[in-house]
């Protein structure tokens, strides 16, 4: 069972719509411990501050779970957008640290290596270039585009860890795989047959 | 490559889909959820839908109908029309909608901006100013679907709205809808430079290289418009489309 984490942020009507045309008409939005405990694979959704969403997990009471069925037990989980940058060590936007289960850290667009044209945040769609072989883009159509909104992106410590990038500016990491840990920046639920097929490849292969 | 978007704005009146001219003469174009299908199947970049019947008819937002739609429209998705309280943005963005378009109630209310920006964030809040320009040339803010004039100067009333925290403008010019004469780039180019959030341009659209004119010449981050994706010139048959990828990408995008 795909369960999509309900902490009090972010859109998740819109998610569970795109995940019903991916053939998965039962994935579950809770925020019930013990329902997370059973889950097969967890999406970590979220919209807004990077510390107002890691003290809604913690007040939650999440951590131990979720990093009892992710590091130990290595299911699937997939953050999108906030989500995405909480796998991170920690923000620029905030002072609490992240759930550190990638290594790397969200880091501000910096506007000094930016043309004056663009505005942060960075908000429409993207091409993305993917940085190294994945399932998560799988029969993906070509020219794969999607929709960011976002002032902080992800910054790798282990390059190795990046899948995706993008432009806006300059390059920024635009997700990340590392083992059965994912996360992408950009909105997969808002970005037609390119988000449909890559949620249709989180189902089916992992 | 630099990607802008290209919106389509829908109005919706009576719960039917019209498009007007110079905010007058609505015409009846169809169903407003068939259309939103339709533009999904054309992957639109994001999607516009106005209830331009509800602020007058002291109507709330339609939350049905809003789930109705967000669940045929798999791209970013903008509702506007009758909004006025807290309580009516969160029902809308949690049934699936991206962001909301407030205008009446930003002037009646401007602390609403502030308090919906705080609790939903900037990036989901959207405020229209739809402008006519006077035979002075002077340019003034209407209200309530464009049938009150309110006096206010548009670049002032951006700069208030962004000081509050919205996200984005939409700036529509009310002489320009729906007469296929392009953007009007003065009045772009007046607020684009003395605000940061992103503008929309909105009115006037033919075709595509007046979106690369709203940007390069305007100052504009996005573009949208209504008749140009509703009609087929020269009779206003009505034909939904939206340029491809290729043409975009030929006319606009590697222009910028």
């Amino acid at each position: 069972m795909l369960l999509i984490i309900d902490y009090g942020i972010g859109n998740l009507t819109s998610i569970r719509n795109m995940l019903k045309k991916a053939g998965c008409p039962d994935a579950l939005i809770s925020k019930d411990k013990a329902a997370i405990a059973e889950a097969d694979k967890l999406i970590l959704p979220g919209v807004g501050h990077f510390d107002y969403g890691m003290k809604q997990l913690r007040q939650a009471d999440f951590f131990d779970t979720l990093n009892r069925r992710v590091l130990e037990e290595k299911i699937p989980v997939l953050g999108i957008c906030l989500g995405a940058q909480l796998l991170s060590q920690g923000s620029e936007e905030g002072a609490e640290p992240g759930l550190g289960w990638i290594n790397a850290y969200t880091r501000k667009f910096d506007p000094a290596r930016m043309p004056g044209a663009l505005k942060v945040p960075h908000m429409g769609w993207g091409d993305v270039a993917i940085q190294k072989e994945s399932k998560l883009f799988a029969a993906m159509p070509p020219d794969p585009r999607f929709y960011f909104v976002h002032t902080y992106h992800l910054v790798c410590e282990d390059p190795a860890d990046e899948l995706v990038s993008c432009t806006y500016g300059y390059p920024f990491t635009a997700g990340v795989e590392k083992g059965n840990i994912l996360g992408v920046q950009f909105h997969p639920e808002k970005s037609h047959k390119y988000g449909l097929q890559l949620l249709t490849n989180f189902i089916k292969y992992y | 490559m630099r990607r802008i978007r290209v919106i389509p704005v829908l109005l919706i009146q009576n719960a039917g889909l019209v498009k007007s001219i110079q905010f007058k003469k609505h015409q009846y174009v169809g169903d407003p959820i068939n259309a939103v299908k339709i533009f999904n199947e054309k992957e639109v970049d994001e999607i516009v839908i106005l209830d331009i019947s509800a602020t007058q008819a002291k109507r709330a937002p339609n939350i049905q109908q809003i789930a109705e739609i967000t669940g045929e429209a798999f791209m970013p998705l903008a509702y506007g029309g009758g909004i006025t309280r807290l309580e009516e943005i969160k029902e809308i963005l949690y049934e699936g909608a991206e962001k909301v378009v407030l205008n009446t109630s930003a002037l009646d209310d401007p602390q609403l901006i502030a308090r919906a920006a705080q609790r939903f964030g900037s990036q989901s809040i959207v405020v229209s100013i739809d402008v006519h320009k006077n035979w002075l040339g002077q340019y003034k803010v209407y209200r309530n679907n464009g049938t009150k004039n309110t006096g206010i100067n548009p670049v002032e009333l951006a700069r208030q709205l962004a000081e509050l925290g919205a996200g984005e403008i939409m700036l529509t010019s009310i002489d320009r809808d729906g007469i296929f004469g392009g953007y009007d780039l003065d009045l772009l180019k007046q607020v684009t430079q003395a605000i940061d959030i992103p503008v929309i341009a909105c009115g006037g659209a033919a075709e595509v290289q007046d979106f690369q004119q709203a940007v390069s010449i305007g100052g504009a981050s996005a573009v949208a418009a209504g008749s140009m994706f509703v009609y087929q010139r020269p009779h206003r048959a009505v034909l939904i489309s939206y340029p491809s990828q290729q043409e975009l990408n030929e006319k606009l995008f590697s222009q910028l």
